[in-house]
């Protein structure tokens, strides 16, 4: 026993020296923990292929019998299986009107020793892109984005998110309690060197005093734990809210969740509507974690057909959601709004969040896709976008025609 | 221990943080246990972290001192056994080298009619595991369809009075689900994070289903929180009839599994096996709906309760208060008595309940009447 503990407390500066990726290593235990059951009588893949005829999500238009039948006895690198990665799109038939994706990945290796399943799930929810065979493009450079100051007469706030996860743990839904507190770790000492406007702090969710929660909780920057059960059944909220936290900059417009559905999420935000200074401190304080991570001999989860590597795959690419809280009372009303959010490749939700519907013509409008556009021609979309609704908006006030305005 | 292995033993990384939960396994689950047992598997795989995961997710409850706890299958009680030898003993009182009694004899019962303008209903259950497949937690999609297959061919074969049918959760109609519903013989899905996060509803409604017979007064549970739950009920007070009926079936059904080729999960220190420790030993919970609106309302019953051996719970469940005086009142223990025991000790108490309820209806006192403290 001290062998293996003296062993445990070698390798992590074995890990730094050699890189990122052996830095899994060091979870042995961890991925002899996380295989599969073995049972005493064998059972071919059809006794546990799932009873999927009352469901409707996009992991059941593809897992067929003979998907399942191949995929079953597969093991990631570090333990993960299927069945692990499908469980939350067996518990959660779906939605009538919300096409849910009903699975996760329970590390990075899960896409590629998975593909069979996981490649055309990605090619139906992300409009036909095929990660066979296609690059994903990433640029993180604000310099590029031309305007970007929305009227504030009708923008009433703008934001940035996207997520991030180490490379060489595993997944919210799979990942040990070890695992989740070395994510704490890399990702709070990471953010420790950040700099000027981005400088904050750390409020773990399990030390945090009440004035702190009271405060964050105003901030509207506290985020709870998860209930809906799409995200239970996947085993993200196991040991809650051990290794979760929350850090902001003093200024409290740049915000990282840590070890929520992701190993982080990054949140670049202020009211009004700069989305140009929102994008430029967005990326910046991106680039200078990654850089602050490579120091350490991290890396973020990331390749070229798939992008940034996330837990859902509706977040893989560059995991971007960038929109605004805008008001269009009247556009909202015209015959021709949902054709024209479409035809911009923009999604309309209330200002609650994904499944609420907008109260007194203020909506949360947000870029549609994720893989295969870079972040920089997503947030020009957004912003464009916006800026023809707001034009339109605008002439309907004044009762003239928006004919001319509407995108072909 | 060495000062430095002790120090060492205290840092390991994966240990659960328990500084604020309240259930039997943070109360034994010590560092130096945990590292002994994090790396040990049962021969199907189930590990220590997937035992403890509901007690980790679950610090404690309000109303009940929840175990915090569950078998992934029937070694795990062995492998784990610095941990569960110890949450056994705390929880139920039993010395790990005690044997466990089985007495499924319902004739040695004495007494068992209660009266009716009090006691609304009676009630036994309880559980069994088909040896060799993994329990509720753990069980493959097609280990758990094997125990439905196996539970259904074995009840098709009871005939007489426990002659009945099966309906499975997935292919039940409408109006089969509503009738059940009005019999209040339906499970749903389980809610509750203490089962949730155990992982025992996985794949729901899968291989769940519900078996009764022709006149439901017997009826079976298969795969909900254990491999099966046999259940004998009527309404009224003839608790005589119920565990007469409760041990046949019982028996009956595990003949014609032997038959079959399978057999229960047991050995002779734990009695059967099942999921949560508290349902060890017998598994039985027998109980009555009575109405107790003076008694319960003394500052004794509690107290009175505790002396009887007996557990409240509001009529809607076992994380639920009494709202009119009617409770249901059943034996607290499971481990280290027999089933006659049990149900000997429910029909005595509540017989003296009821007489205390009489006694303070027409003013009298109850202070004779009191049982000592145990």
């Amino acid at each position: 026993m001290p062998l293996n503990l003296s062993l445990m407390k070698i390798l992590p500066a074995a890990a730094v020296a050699v890189g990122g990726a052996s830095a899994y290593m060091k979870f042995g235990p961890d991925v002899e923990a996380r295989l599969p059951p073995t049972r005493k009588l064998p059972y071919p893949p059809s006794a546990d292929f799932p009873d999927l005829t009352h469901h409707h999500n996009v992991m059941k238009n593809h897992l067929t019998p003979a998907v399942y039948a191949k995929l079953r006895d597969r093991v990631t690198p570090n333990g993960i299986t299927l069945d692990q990665c499908i469980q939350t799109g067996v518990d959660n038939p779906g939605h009538p009107f919300i096409k849910i994706v009903g699975l996760v990945a329970g590390d990075e290796e899960s896409y590629e020793t998975f593909k069979e399943l996981f490649y055309p799930v990605i090619k139906e929810r992300h409009n036909g892109y095929d990660p066979e065979t296609q690059i994903h493009p990433i640029d993180l450079d604000p310099s590029k984005i031309k305007g970007g100051h929305l009227d504030e007469k009708y923008v009433l706030s703008s934001r940035v998110r996207t997520g991030r996860a180490i490379r060489g743990i595993p997944h919210p839904p799979m990942c040990s309690r070890a695992e989740r507190r070395e994510v704490e770790r890399v990702v709070t000492e990471a953010l420790q060197g950040l700099p000027s406007d981005l400088a904050g702090k750390y409020f773990s969710l399990k030390n945090m005093t009440d004035k702190e929660q009271d405060q964050l909780i105003e901030d509207h920057f506290l985020f709870d734990k998860p209930v809906s059960p799409l995200l239970t059944s996947s085993g993200m909220a196991r040991d809650w809210p051990d290794g979760r936290g929350i850090f902001h900059n003093d200024k409290k417009n740049f915000l990282v969740w840590i070890n929520e559905e992701d190993h982080s999420r990054i949140i670049s935000m202020e009211k009004g509507g700069n989305m140009k200074s929102v994008f430029e401190r967005f990326c910046r304080g991106i680039n200078d974690v990654e850089k602050l991570i490579e120091q350490k001999g991290w890396e973020f989860q990331k390749s070229d057909n798939l992008g940034y590597i996330l837990t859902c795959p509706s977040n893989i690419g560059n995991g971007l959601r960038c929109g605004v809280h805008v008001k269009l009372p009247k556009l909202s009303q015209d015959s021709r709004f949902n054709d024209i959010l479409e035809k911009l490749r923009l999604q309309k939700r209330g200002t609650g969040g994904v499944d609420t519907a907008a109260v007194g013509g203020t909506f949360d409008i947000s870029n549609l896709d994720r893989l295969g556009k870079s972040e920089v021609e997503l947030v020009q979309q957004v912003i464009d976008g916006v800026s023809l609704m707001v034009d339109m908006e605008k002439k309907l006030e004044k009762k003239q025609s928006i004919q001319h305005l509407i995108p072909k | 221990m060495m000062p430095s292995d002790e120090k060492a033993v205290a840092e390991d990384t994966n240990m659960p943080d328990l500084s604020k939960h309240n259930n039997w396994m943070s109360k034994c689950l010590t560092p130096a246990i945990y590292s002994k047992l994090k790396d040990r598997k049962t021969p199907s795989g189930y590990t220590l972290d997937k035992c403890i995961q509901t007690g980790v997710d679950n610090p404690g409850h309000p109303f009940i001192m929840t175990v915090g706890l569950v078998a992934g299958d029937e070694e795990s009680y062995s492998t784990f056994s610095e941990l569960f030898d110890p949450v056994i003993s705390r929880h139920n009182g039993y010395a790990p080298d005690a044997k466990h009694n089985t007495d499924l004899d319902a004739s040695k019962l004495r007494g068992g009619n209660f009266d009716e303008n009090f006691v609304l209903s009676s009630r036994v259950r309880t559980g069994r595991s088909l040896r060799g497949l993994a329990l509720p937690p753990w069980c493959t999609r097609g280990e758990r369809r094997t125990v439905e297959k196996l539970a259904v061919e074995a009840l098709s074969k009871l005939g007489d009075e426990l002659k009945g049918k099966y309906y499975p959760l997935s292919k039940m109609t409408e109006a089969e689900q509503d009738q059940l519903i009005q019999d209040h013989f339906l499970f749903d899905k389980p809610v509750s994070p203490l089962l949730t996060s155990a992982g025992m509803a996985r794949d729901w409604p899968d291989a769940r289903g519900i078996w009764h017979n022709d006149a439901k007064n017997f009826l079976v549970w298969v795969n909900e929180e254990d491999h099966l739950r046999l259940i004998s009920m009527e309404t009224g007070g003839n608790m005589k009839a119920v565990f007469e009926r409760f041990c046949k079936g019982v028996q009956e059904v595990e003949t014609i599994l032997k038959q079959q080729g399978c057999s229960y999960m047991w050995n002779e220190h734990l009695g059967y096996i099942l999921t949560c420790p508290s349902n060890l030993g017998t598994g039985l919970r027998g109980g009555v709906h009575v109405k107790l609106p003076l008694l319960s309302n003394d500052k004794r019953f509690n107290s009175i309760l505790e002396s009887l051996r007996l557990q409240k719970r509001g009529t809607g469940g076992v994380d639920t208060a009494s709202s009119d005086g009617t409770f249901d009142i059943s034996n607290l223990d499971r481990l280290g008595s027999s089933e006659v025991e049990q149900v000997q000790c429910v029909v005595d108490g509540v017989e003296l309940l009821v007489q205390m309820e009489k006694k303070l209806m027409a003013n009298e006192e109850i202070d004779s009447l009191i049982p000592p403290a145990k």
